[in-house]
């Protein structure tokens, strides 16, 4: 059961204060998409083993979304952010690297 | 409706108490009310601080004087709180303050249940320690701390307002399990002694 | 015989007698007694029978790794079977009964499956029964289940409760041995906030057993100190039968606390899960001595060595009269001393390494006692009870070279690291060969939320096995996770010991080297579940070259006792078989918990009433009062209906129905969702979340909306209430209060954050009591209620009023088609408003009603309900509610996905009608509509399905709404609709309202 520190409200909790929103940073596309747009962003989803980045809410905390960036295989929490954001910190995004060379997730590297 | 008059209203459990190895008791009602917005808008702040004559806390902390106090609940939410009689009164002040209608309260005072843990310091926080997945250490959860976190499978939010007292609230139509939750975990024969 | 010593027993009060009860006979011990080591003073050798040949087993070891000495525990509610002897402390009354035996334990009828044993191989019941089929349900699965289990389930509802306890801790101690205690005591010096678990009821672990001298103390009075100190300390918790039973990921443990398993008196909670986080944890959980490998190690007496000597230094009992010790090490040896020292008979120490053994054999000479190197048990003599053994070369095939009179074998094939805790979240091992032993690879530990390993091994469980070894280990480790967890560490102190030196043991996994097929068929590795040395070797035969699949196969450690003894001696066997080294076939997965824990400490709290939340309306104890009948929805409980006196339930709903329809009634609508949105884009964001427009509504009214996901399927309906520019009030369902809350703030927070909007549940501030007829305004009136005709207060307006002197809300909205007012109060005047309500009704006939006399007004009149007209697949255009989906607005949630082809301009799709049967009968809930032909898979094509369906006692027949292919298109049309174990019926497409289609009633 992991420990996730929302960056919202500073708690460090453990997980089911939280609940998972899966995958981050996909962009809607409304009226006017055509079908693909539509079907990519309804319905594809990366899966990968090793750095991932998802959307958790602290549900019986403060109530903020937010984004972590974790390893699905060792669970290792990289770091969190902000919900309001298309994209992960620099800073984060550097540690993520340091830790983990050479990793990929969508247009991220 | 916002200026109740009638019938006293009722606690959801009459004011139901347990004495064990610690007290557990439904406390009477406390305006309660929401305050949302820029934490940082002087509006907010004078509401807040207007109603509770305390401090406006910090991030998840509560700054408390008796039955008055505001909780930083989330980076753009209050819950401030004052003894029952002055909710006529609060919600006057909050109507003249909050006129910005990026900022706004809402009167949650019948919405919750609020009870309260009280007896030995070390005892009380390990009734609580039963219920929330929280560190209740004097170290890690001092008089004043605020906590929102769950009791059993319900969101509740817990605090210290003293040494040897904690007060928990979470909404009134859950507050028999909570009650009889808190009940349980007190129930002499089950004290524990984690905290000294 | 095995007996009670005259003297001695370091754990037991000879002063305080108990009584117990074995299988009915009446039996005493010692306070301070186990269950096991109480029945060996009994000379109760055999404790059980073996799950698959029922053969007689005897206790083994002394500790949680006992596999043979299961017992049921306890009568009634307080039942448990395959409890542990050797974990199970005497108390006075305990009752204990053995298992897997019929008809008792001395005679049982089952031990022919013993004889049997050929025919019983490794994959038996994969081999067996797989043919023919039809046997398998009438004839091998009543055989296989009335023969199988280990010990007999509960009967009775656990008489006991239990709890939970969230604890942290800067670092974890498991284990409270030697080890654990000099661990802990280095990172209590370090400041770090230390907790530490024993599971057994004593500290000091195997130290004041084995002997040995620290600080010049003996291990006792060492253990002591150590205790008296770390008790002392104020930032170390310090706990006693409490087992770390699972470690979890980033620092998450398990305790597993038994509060009253050892007493008399039950009241208090049995047991308490503790549920740890720790940054760091350090196992100390020392090592298990491992069995050997020889032809009848199964007999009742065969006792591992170590445990044969903790009989007799902890419980003073002597586990029988003559003890023959087999070992491939020196420790064993110790057994040999100890029973010596007690005035026992030795006749031999049987050492299977060749050159024999080191300091501790010579004092075994000294001691009088024949020690014989380089042989080995070839068979043991006995059946119920050890006579003797049969000596032999330990290299060859067994030829006896001359029997030895015994009734007690204590063998010992060296230790096995106790790693499961290190292994739970992904520790890895490494070989040792100078040990024959897995041990932590210390570089690669469980990683937790920062990447860095959070599990660190102590003493024996970190292959240190010499007490000097692990008094370093252990300093060494305590510091460690002292100064991992953030803390500052001193050196750990050095502590001067004394203490025998041992030469290495020689790893031996079959006895002798060249045991025959006869000897390995009588070889036992698992006691548990009867594996055998020839059933792994007949599963590398066939194939099973994997650890994972030989053990599944054979069930080699699958019992209750996870093969703690039997793993490593399998997996060897395993190894010899394929020709493989040991760590290339590796060990098979560690999962928690380390020991079985009970089902009560899972549960903890959340059983009986606080099995999980019951939402109580403010109304609720007005209900209970007044005859009612629940119905659970999501956590709530809702009036169903309220039965007087001797009416069925059918007949009160039918009652209920026509009160609102020619009278009044009362219902308790507080469970419906109440979301205040404020702000400046409320109706913005409104406008985005409905389907239809919000943000033209004005402030005073009150307008119907659904809601879709974006997908475009509905998922909520409600009515809006707008209360002033920046206000709106939206009623969710009752199921929609939570959810859809955390929609809104899901868009608002994670896509359309520039929006200044906050919503508020108020679900809980307010109770809402709908007041519904055509008698509603005469009653409110009779209350004083002021302005609310039809021109003060219409159909879909809300205004403020007080109501019995109470200042309400009230919504004029109907989900009934009749003069209806919804009044919002808070929650605290709830009641007292429903029962001025309810007084002043009295003369208008006005009667409570409940969900099935709502649904079936609604259905009446064609209102649609989510979760019956809606499955989560239902777009509102198949519930021709085209009329609220705004076609002026860019977007909103679901625009974009009812434009998929197969939604929007499918002809096809399953669409609302009503249906009626000629006759007046009620259709079956959820029988479906069929259509000509079949599918490819030969079944009856559909063409639509029953949502809702009544007996409406306003139109006096039955009246059912459907989702039908082409829907109103085939309006006259008669479908067939499936009955249950019947021939279909045939019934009219009609409109799906069904009463007052003008809306006349409503708008008055």
């Amino acid at each position: 059961m992991l420990l996730l520190e929302c960056p919202c409200c500073g708690q460090r909790g453990e997980e089911t204060e939280f609940h998972c929103g899966g995958e981050a940073h996909i962009t809607r596309e409304g009226p006017g998409a055509d079908d693909a747009a539509f079907e990519n962003y309804m319905f594809e989803r990366v899966n990968p083993k090793g750095v991932h980045l998802e959307r958790w809410r602290h549900v019986h905390g403060c109530g903020k979304w937010f984004h972590a960036a974790r390893d699905s295989a060792t669970l290792e929490v990289f770091g969190t952010y902000a919900a309001a954001t298309h994209r992960p910190p620099e800073e984060l995004l550097e540690t993520i690297r340091a830790k983990r060379p050479g990793f990929k997730w969508r247009e991220l590297a | 409706m916002s200026d109740l008059s009638g019938p006293a209203p009722v606690l959801a459990l009459g004011g139901a108490a347990f004495d064990g190895y610690v007290r557990v008791a439904e406390e009477p009602l406390r305006a309660m009310f929401t305050l949302r917005g820029d934490l940082s808008a002087k509006a907010l702040k004078n509401a807040a601080t207007g109603l509770a004559a305390v401090d406006m806390p910090g991030q998840g902390q509560v700054a408390l004087n008796g039955e008055h106090c505001i909780a930083w609940m989330s980076p753009d939410e209050l819950l401030v709180m004052t003894p029952w009689d002055e909710h006529a009164k609060a919600l006057g002040q909050l109507d003249a303050t909050l006129t910005d209608p990026a900022l706004n309260y809402t009167d949650v005072s019948q919405a919750r249940a609020l009870f309260s843990l009280s007896g030995p310091d070390g005892l009380v926080r390990e009734v609580a320690a039963k219920l929330a997945p929280v560190d209740l250490s004097p170290a890690a959860f001092p008089a004043g701390s605020f906590r929102r976190s769950r009791i059993g499978q319900v969101s509740a939010a817990i605090w210290m307002p003293a040494p040897g007292r904690i007060e928990v609230v979470c909404f009134r139509s859950v507050a028999d399990y909570v009650f009889t939750l808190l009940r349980d975990a007190a129930r002499p024969g089950s004290e524990v002694g984690l905290f000294g | 015989m095995s007996s009670r010593l005259a003297q001695g027993g370091r754990l037991i009060d000879r002063g305080a007698m108990r009584e117990f009860t074995f299988n009915g006979k009446r039996l005493k011990g010692y306070e301070g007694d186990t269950l096991a080591s109480a029945l060996l003073a009994n000379d109760q050798v055999m404790m059980g029978r073996s799950f698959k040949y029922h053969r007689p087993r005897g206790v083994v070891a002394s500790g949680s790794e006992e596999p043979n000495a299961l017992m049921g525990i306890g009568t009634g509610g307080r039942f448990e079977p395959n409890q542990r002897a050797t974990m199970q402390e005497l108390f006075d009354g305990l009752q204990a009964e053995s298992q897997n035996h019929w008809p008792s334990l001395e005679f049982d009828v089952g031990a022919i499956n013993a004889k049997m044993s050929r025919f019983f191989p490794a994959g038996f019941y994969y081999k067996t029964f797989l043919w023919p089929r039809s046997f398998w349900e009438k004839v091998y699965e009543p055989i296989v289940r009335q023969a199988a289990g280990l010990g007999k389930a509960p009967k009775d509802k656990d008489a006991d409760s239990y709890e939970h306890l969230y604890a942290f801790a800067d670092v974890l101690v498991v284990g409270g041995g030697v080890a654990g205690l000099t661990a802990a005591l280095e990172a209590g010096r370090a400041g770090a906030r230390v907790l530490l678990l024993e599971q057994t009821a004593h500290w000091g672990g195997r130290a004041p057993v084995d002997g040995g001298k620290i600080a010049g103390e003996e291990a006792e009075t060492h253990v002591a100190n150590l205790v008296a100190e770390l008790e002392a300390m104020p930032n170390v918790t310090l706990r006693l039968r409490c087992m770390g039973a699972g470690v979890y990921d980033h620092g998450y443990v398990l305790g597993y606390e038994r509060l009253t398993d050892h007493l008399s008196d039950k009241s208090g909670p049995r047991h308490r899960l503790w549920r740890i986080r720790a940054s760091q944890i350090v196992v100390a959980g020392g090592a298990i001595e491992r069995p050997l490998s020889f032809a009848g190690n199964d007999v009742p007496g065969v006792m591992l060595a170590s445990a044969v000597r903790d009989y007799a230094v902890n419980y003073g009992v002597a586990p029988g009269d003559r003890v023959v010790v087999v070992t491939n090490n020196d420790d064993a040896y110790r057994t040999a001393l100890a029973m010596k020292a007690e005035g026992l008979e030795v006749p031999v120490i049987l050492d299977a390494r060749a050159a024999g053994g080191g300091a501790l054999a010579e004092q075994a000479r000294a001691a009088g006692i024949r020690v014989e190197a380089g042989k080995a048990v070839a068979k043991v003599l006995g059946a119920k009870r050890v006579t003797g053994v049969e000596v032999c070369a330990q290299n060859g095939s067994g030829s006896t070279i001359e029997t030895v009179a015994c009734d007690v074998v204590a063998m010992s094939g060296g230790w096995s690291p106790i790693v499961h805790l290190w292994s739970h979240c992904g520790g890895k091992l490494i070989w040792d060969e100078t040990h024959a032993m897995f041990r932590p690879d210390p570089d690669k530990a469980p990683t937790g939320a920062d990447g860095k390993g959070f599990v660190l091994c102590a003493g024996s469980s970190n292959g240190a096995l010499l007490l000097s070894e692990v008094i370093v280990d252990a300093g060494r480790a305590g510091l460690a996770a002292a100064e991992a967890a953030g803390f500052e560490a001193p050196v750990a102190q050095s502590w001067q010991v004394d203490e025998v030196s041992e030469i290495p043991l020689a790893a031996v996994w079959l006895m002798p080297a060249g045991a025959s097929y006869d000897k390995r068929a009588k070889t036992w590795l698992d006691y548990q579940n009867d594996v055998k040395v020839s059933d792994i070797q007949l599963a590398a035969q066939e194939g099973y070259e994997s650890v994972e699949h030989a053990k599944r196969y054979t069930t080699l450690g699958m019992a209750t006792d996870q093969g703690k003894l039997s793993n490593i001696n399998g997996l060897a066997i395993l190894s010899a078989s394929l020709g493989e080294a040991i760590p290339q076939v590796g060990t098979t997965t560690f999962r928690p918990p380390y020991t079985p824990v009970s089902m009560g400490a899972l549960a903890g709290q959340g059983r009986g009433e606080t099995f999980q939340p019951l939402r109580r309306t403010p109304i609720h104890d007005w209900h209970e009062s007044h005859g009612v009948q629940w119905e659970p929805v999501g956590h709530w409980r809702r009036p169903f209906c309220f039965p007087k006196a001797g009416e069925s339930t059918h007949d009160a709903v039918n009652r209920e129905v026509l009160t609102v329809r020619e009278k009044v009634g009362l219902l308790d609508a507080s469970t419906l969702g109440k979301l205040i949105v404020k702000g400046p884009d409320a109706g913005k964001f409104l406008d985005l979340l409905y389907t239809n427009m919000m943000s033209n509504l004005k402030p005073g009214r009150c307008r119907y909306g659904l809601m879709c996901n974006e997908n475009g399927f509905l998922i909520d309906d409600g009515v809006v209430a707008r209360i002033d520019e920046n206000t709106f009030l939206c009623h969710t369902t009752t199921g929609g209060a939570d959810t859809i809350h955390a929609h809104m703030e899901e868009w608002l927070q994670t896509e359309w954050w520039d929006l200044q909007v906050h919503v508020a549940n108020v679900t809980e501030q307010y109770g809402q009591i709908a007041v519904v007829g055509p008698m509603a305004r005469q009653l409110l009136e009779v209350l004083g209620t002021p302005n609310i005709s039809k021109e003060e207060l219409p159909f879909m307006a809300w205004a403020d009023r007080v109501v019995g002197g109470i200042p309400c809300r009230i919504y004029r909205i109907s989900f009934s088609g009749e003069l209806s007012y919804e009044i919002s109060v808070p929650a605290g005047q709830a009641r007292a408003l429903w029962e001025a309500l309810y007084e002043a009704g009295h003369g208008f006939g006005v009667a409570p009603y409940g969900t099935e006399a709502l649904h079936i007004l609604r259905a009446e009149k064609g209102f649609i309900m989510i979760g019956d007209e809606t499955d989560g697949t239902v777009i509102p255009q198949d519930l021709n509610l085209d009329w609220a989906i705004s076609k002026k607005k860019d977007d909103f949630i679901g625009k974009r996905g009812q434009q998929r082809q197969h939604l929007a301009l499918n002809p096809d799709r399953w669409k609302l009608v009503g249906l009626e049967v000629a006759d007046g009968a009620v259709l079956e809930d959820g029988a479906y509509i069929l259509d000509a032909g079949d599918n490819d898979k030969g079944q009856r094509n559909m063409q639509g399905r029953i949502t809702s369906t009544y007996y409406s006692p306003t139109l006096k027949k039955g009246i059912a709404m459907a989702l039908l292919k082409g829907g109103l298109s085939r309006a006259g049309e008669t479908v067939e609709v499936t009955r249950l174990g019947t021939t279909p019926v045939a019934a009219k497409v009609v409109e799906p309202v069904f009463y007052d289609k003008d809306g006349e009633k409503q708008n008055v």
